[in-house]
Formats: C-alpha cells, sequence, structure tokens
C-alpha cells in the first residue's frame, strides 16, 4: 500500500520548476510505472502513462484523461553581480514579500544553496516602503566568491525553492511544489484505486509541464492523448482566517469539484454523482472564467474535450509553506478512480447533445 | 564547533533551557563546573593554568536567547496568532516553518494568497497582525491538545555548510560557540563564561551576571549584522563577512573603553589575526549593561559577522569565527601578561 506523506516528501523535495522538470519527472516515473500499462514522455515532458480499460471488442475504448501539472514556481538568474550575487526573475506568480529569508537551490553545473536578500529592515526609507518590494531589488546570495559563481552558474540557470516536507497535525502537511504535486499525489492515489476498480474506458493519468507560466504541458498533452473525456487534477484555495467564504474551500472535508464555464455540466455532475453514491466527502467550488488550470486548456482542445476539474483545497498558495489535508488527497483520488469507472461509449456521446 | 549543533536549538528569549542544558552538557562531558542563577544564566568559572587570580576578575559573556515569536491567542479556526518576542526581521516571518512550544509542534506562518489580494494590499509590508501560524489544527480545540498560549515559538530551520554556515539564530549561537570553545582551551587567566538570557529584549540576563561576579573587565562576544550586499551603499555595510572579527567603537549602549579597544587591536595586530569595525552605532549589546554595573566595568564587544541577521536564515563565513576565538584567546593570554585596567 502506497503512503500519500512518503510519496509527497519525496516529489516535493526534488526539484521541478516549470521548463526544468526532470528531476522530479523522473521521481514521478518511478512511482508509477509498476501501476501503469504504458508510459511515454513527449516532446514537452510531459508523462503520459495508460491504464487499459476491459474494453468490449466491438468497439474503441473511451479514453479519459486525468492531468496534474508537476512544474512549481520558481526563479531564472538573470544577471551575475559582482561580488558573486545574483539577480532572478520570476518563473511563476509569487508574492515577492515572501521571498527575503528564502532558502534557494540554484542549478548551476551543480547545485548551488542559496538565500534571497534584500535591503536590511533598519535600512528601509520611507520610499522603499511605499513602492512594496520588488522582484528587482531582491537578489540570491549563494556566499560564493564572483569567480566561483561563473564557473557554476549562468544566466538562465534555473532556481528553486528550498524548504523540507513538514507533517503538521490531523494527517495535514506543509511544504513547497504542493501545487500541484498535491494532484499528481491524487493521479497516483487514482492509479493504486484503479488496480482493483474495473474500467472499460482507456486511462491516462498525466503529469504535466509549464503549467504555473501558461498551462502549456497541458496543450500538447491533450493534443496528443485526444482523449474524450478530461478531468484535471489542481489545488483550490483553502480557509485561513478572514477569508471569503465564497473565495475558499475548507481543509479535510473532502475535494472541490469545480463549476461553471470552463466545466462541461456532465462532468461536473457526474463526479458530484459518483461522490454522493460512494459517500466521499466534496465541496463545491465555482470558478467564473477559464480556470488557471490545465482545464482551461483541455477545453478547447481538438475539437473541444469535455472537461472537469476536481481541486485540492490548499492554504498559502505559492508560497513554500503550501499546506494540505492528506485526507483529501485520498478522497479525490478515489473519486477520480470510482468516476473513470463508469465511463464508456454512451456516456460520452451524449455529452455532444447539449 | 558547535555552531551548527547550538544553531538548531530553540531558545527564544525567556525560554532558553534547552540551549543551557545542551552547554551543560558539553560542560559536564569535559568536566567543567558551572553554577546557574534565578534568571537563568550558565556561568563557567574557569581557572587560569598561571593565574592566582580571581575567576570573577574577567567575564566572557555571550546570550543564549534569540529573537522569535510567542503565542498570544488561539483562533476558533484553530490558528495561531502571536507576538514577536525580540527584535525579528519582520519581512523574514512570512512563510517560514516554526517549531512551538516544549513538545515541538511544528507550524508554519500563514498570511492571505497572493492571488486573493488586491493591488493595493500587495505593496503593504505584512504586519504581525496579518499572519499566523498554522499548525495544521481545523478547530480551537484541536489545537489546544498540542499548544497554549504563551508557548514560545521558534524558526525551524536546518544548518548547513561547512565555510559557509547558514542557518537560524546564529545571533548568538556562533558567540556561544566561541565560548565553549575557549573553555577546551589551556589558558593562563582565570576568566568567568557567562552564557546570558534574555539579551534580545534588553539584555536582562546580563545586567544580573555582572552585577554578580563584580569583574574588572567584561569582554562580549557577539554576532553582527552584515550588509555588505547589494541593494546596499557601501558605507552602510556596518560590517563584510570574510575580513575578520568585528570590534565594536560605539554602538547604542556603550562606548567601547579605550584600554579594551587598544588592547584587542594590539592582540589582533601581534596574532596576525583580521579584523574589521563594525561601522554601525545603532542597536544594543550586552556590553551596554555591564559597562554600567556597579561602579562601571570595562567593558568591549567583539562579533561574528554575520548577513541576514535577525531572519530565518543567516548566514556567516566560518573563517571570521576561528579568528574571533583567536581573538579571545590572545586577549585572555595579554590580560595574563599584562593585566587589562593598567
Amino acid at each position: 500500500m502506497f503512503e500519500i506523506g512518503t510519496f509527497l516528501k519525496e516529489i516535493t523535495e526534488t526539484d521541478g520548476v516549470s521548463g526544468f522538470e526532470g528531476r522530479v519527472a523522473s521521481r514521478i516515473e518511478e512511482a508509477f510505472s509498476p501501476l501503469v500499462d504504458e508510459k511515454r514522455v513527449d516532446n514537452l515532458g510531459n508523462l503520459i502513462f495508460l491504464k487499459k480499460g476491459e474494453s468490449k471488442a466491438s468497439s474503441p475504448p473511451a479514453r479519459v484523461l486525468f492531468c496534474a501539472h508537476m512544474d512549481e514556481i520558481g526563479f531564472l538568474i538573470t544577471k551575475l553581480e559582482d561580488e558573486g550575487f545574483l539577480r532572478f526573475t520570476s518563473l511563476g506568480g509569487f508574492d515577492v514579500r515572501t521571498l527575503p529569508g528564502q532558502e534557494v537551490t540554484v542549478y548551476g553545473t551543480r547545485p548551488v544553496k542559496g538565500i534571497i536578500g534584500g535591503k536590511p529592515p533598519h535600512l528601509r526609507r520611507e520610499r522603499d516602503k511605499k513602492q512594496g518590494l520588488k522582484t528587482e531589488n531582491l537578489f540570491i546570495d549563494t556566499g560564493l566568491s564572483k569567480e566561483e559563481v561563473k564557473e557554476v552558474i549562468q544566466v538562465g540557470s534555473a532556481v528553486a525553492i528550498h524548504r523540507s516536507y513538514l507533517p503538521l497535525l490531523q494527517n495535514s502537511a506543509a511544504g513547497k511544489a504542493l501545487d500541484d504535486r498535491a494532484g499528481v499525489a491524487v493521479l497516483l492515489q487514482c492509479a493504486n484505486e484503479l488496480e482493483s476498480v474495473r474500467h472499460e474506458a482507456d486511462v491516462y493519468l498525466v503529469a504535466t509541464v509549464q503549467e504555473e507560466v501558461g498551462v502549456r504541458g497541458a496543450v500538447v498533452a491533450t493534443y496528443g492523448i485526444s482523449p474524450d473525456v478530461g478531468v484535471a487534477v489542481d489545488v483550490c484555495h483553502g480557509d485561513f482566517p478572514g477569508a471569503l467564504e465564497h473565495e475558499v474551500s475548507k481543509l479535510n472535508k473532502g475535494p472541490a469539484i469545480v463549476a461553471g464555464p470552463n466545466i462541461h455540466p456532465g462532468i461536473g455532475e457526474r463526479l458530484v454523482r459518483v461522490a454522493r453514491e460512494y459517500q466521499l466527502p466534496y465541496q463545491h467550488e465555482l470558478s467564473p472564467g477559464p480556470t488557471g488550470t490545465d482545464a482551461r486548456a483541455m477545453q478547447v482542445s481538438l475539437e473541444g474535450i469535455p472537461t472537469g476539474l476536481v481541486s485540492v483545497p490548499l492554504r498559502y498558495m505559492h508560497t513554500s509553506v503550501e499546506l494540505v489535508s492528506i485526507n483529501d488527497i485520498r478522497t479525490a483520488g478515489r473519486l477520480l478512480a470510482y468516476f473513470a469507472r463508469g465511463i464508456n461509449r454512451s456516456f460520452v456521446e451524449e455529452l455532444t447533445c447539449l | 564547533m558547535f555552531i551548527k549543533e547550538l544553531s538548531k536549538i530553540s531558545g527564544v528569549s525567556g525560554d532558553e533551557s534547552r540551549v543551557r542544558n545542551y552547554i551543560k552538557e558539553k560542560l559536564s562531558a569535559w568536566g567543567i563546573e558551572y553554577y546557574t542563577d534565578s534568571i537563568g544564566n550558565l556561568y563557567a568559572p574557569c581557572k587560569g593554568s598561571g593565574s592566582e587570580g580571581r575567576e570573577t576578575d574577567l567575564m566572557l559573556s555571550a546570550h543564549m536567547d534569540e529573537v522569535g515569536l510567542l503565542v498570544a491567542s488561539i483562533e476558533k479556526s484553530g490558528h495561531l496568532r502571536f507576538y514577536t518576542v525580540g527584535g525579528v526581521d519582520r519581512q523574514a516571518l512570512v512563510s517560514k516553518p516554526v517549531t512551538i512550544g516544549s513538545n515541538e509542534v511544528k507550524g508554519v506562518i500563514g498570511a492571505k494568497a497572493v492571488h486573493l489580494q488586491k493591488e493595493e494590499e500587495r505593496k503593504k509590508e505584512l504586519k504581525t497582525e496579518n499572519l499566523y501560524i498554522d499548525i495544521g489544527a481545523g478547530s480551537k480545540e484541536e489545537a489546544e491538545k498540542s499548544v497554549k498560549v504563551g508557548d514560545y515559538a521558534a524558526f525551524l530551520v536546518e544548518p548547513s555548510g561547512e565555510e559557509l554556515i547558514t542557518g537560524k539564530a546564529m545571533d548568538n549561537r556562533a558567540g556561544c560557540a566561541a565560548l565553549l570553545e575557549i573553555l577546551r582551551r589551556d589558558l593562563p587567566y582565570s576568566f568567568t563564561a557567562v552564557f546570558t538570557v534574555q539579551e534580545e529584549v534588553g539584555c536582562r540576563g546580563g545586567t544580573v551576571a555582572s552585577y554578580r561576579l563584580n569583574p574588572r573587565a567584561a569582554l562580549v562576544v557577539e554576532t553582527t549584522g552584515s550588509f555588505d550586499t547589494p541593494e546596499v551603499e557601501e558605507k552602510e555595510y556596518s560590517t563584510c563577512l570574510g575580513k575578520g572579527p568585528a570590534l565594536t567603537l560605539m554602538d547604542g549602549s556603550v562606548i567601547t573603553h579605550p584600554r579594551v579597544l587598544e588592547r584587542l587591536i594590539s592582540v589582533a595586530e601581534e596574532l596576525g589575526v583580521p579584523y574589521q569595525f563594525r561601522r554601525y552605532t545603532g542597536s544594543f549589546t550586552e556590553a551596554g549593561v555591564t559597562s554600567f554595573s556597579r561602579e562601571g566595568v570595562l567593558s568591549g564587544v567583539v562579533s561574528t559577522p554575520c548577513r541576514y541577521i535577525h531572519s530565518s536564515t543567516s548566514m556567516l563565513r566560518r573563517s571570521d569565527w576561528e579568528h574571533l576565538v583567536e581573538l579571545l584567546g590572545g586577549f585572555i593570554r595579554s590580560v595574563h601578561e599584562k593585566g587589562v585596567a593598567d
């Protein structure tokens, strides 16, 4: 039996910022390989796994795509300053104020540890405070001399946040990159469930690349697989003090099933029906536009893919202390597996009759 | 070299017992006697191999406490609100792991996610009231099973590096480590090493320690900010990593006694130990309270330069610390040879 916590620790402590997912991809591949029938890597680096359905020979099996992105937000080096300090730009959206004092790993010819620094508090003037903190006023300090830095690091070197996985109370955990490695863990849970759940459809489980810089991996993965139905697994905002109720989902109350224009009503409703049937805890989440997830790309791929979105509630999104409930991940994995169980040709055909 | 081991230990001002216990264990293992006082200072008198003098004549102190947090209330949701203890770099608080209370419950410091903030909010500095500790408890009741109001919380950071050492609480575990190192050496002059408490909240421990010992001279072993980085003008660097221990000319609490300063300089020159002056006159050190103790004590400060001080992860250079230890040893030897007040 696989331990979600162990897997999450491994894949969140392995770096893979957008465009540089190789390290984490190999860990993910190791974990999925024993559970799937086929695997391949496409040209952009998406990891595509297939669990074949028990199809009835008369017609080709329906294809279901479940995807979660494996990239994490990070940085790229833009300049090597005198004295060896490094300037950087963001890959994905950070709250700049969370960066000072943050430890990072710079991927030069070898990994180098560093700390993000800025102007110290006692030297910040009123003007600095008014302007707010900006990425261009921060730097990475590796402590190496300029010569050493030049030898190892160059403009364009990728940088990942350094943070150890931290188990917390109530089967929750905090760490970096849980957006969306938590979703990858959902897929692994689903793959485990499908070992004992009979399904007619072919189920594709995909760890996508470059979601954080514009859902790019999902564009080509969906094209390559050409699924009949797609469900993205991502994270949504977890509750926190002072939050508006409609903007957040509660932790440890099950995954959120999303509704809104990005979501095919037939998929959303089926997910809800499955959750009820199997008595899985779930929540509703509304997204009024094209979601900022792989579901956004999927919906308008090819001739249009009926798309759903399942979210794991996550607090402190896009920081190094993203916090999730392991229970929610497990539930979401089961939800996907039970959802896949009933997918067949006739369900797929009904989705186009609106 | 105990810097990294000491760095890992939680010891916010008022909650230094774990640091004290670590140091006691070391002293016991080396057969060095010690005693404590009611506020929590730990004294290790050291008889000089060549001296008849009292151990209390010369006081070397380093504070054990670090800046941190104090749990102030527990919200219905199970989130903890906190006070800061000492001058924590507030911009370094958000999104850091912490360890809380004697059970070492883990948590993270959270704030509203960037996506949910309006443009104007993003520009504002995060204040303590915008932050909370999340231990994963779903409710106040659940949280209260593990933590209580009044628990101290410290940053949770794994120290790393050999030449360049990073970790939390380098201020002033580097100083504690230097005193431990000195205690292991065979030095001719008697002194008392004092591991003090509550420096970061106003040098409380140092005040009573210097009264108790009534020394003729006091040398405070500290860790001081080094701002030799981009975004800072060179004149504001204060100290630089790699240029040796920093001698304080004056800070917000003390003007180093000229005889102590001159002695430190001449010792450094004789030993060929690199040194620099701390070029910032703000903030306070224990020398402020030792110098005013009783009828006045000749006081000075030597520090290991350290970047990102009072934040979650600070950085110092091992060679600076080693030179600091050399300087301390040389200072004690010179007191034996020449006295200090003469």
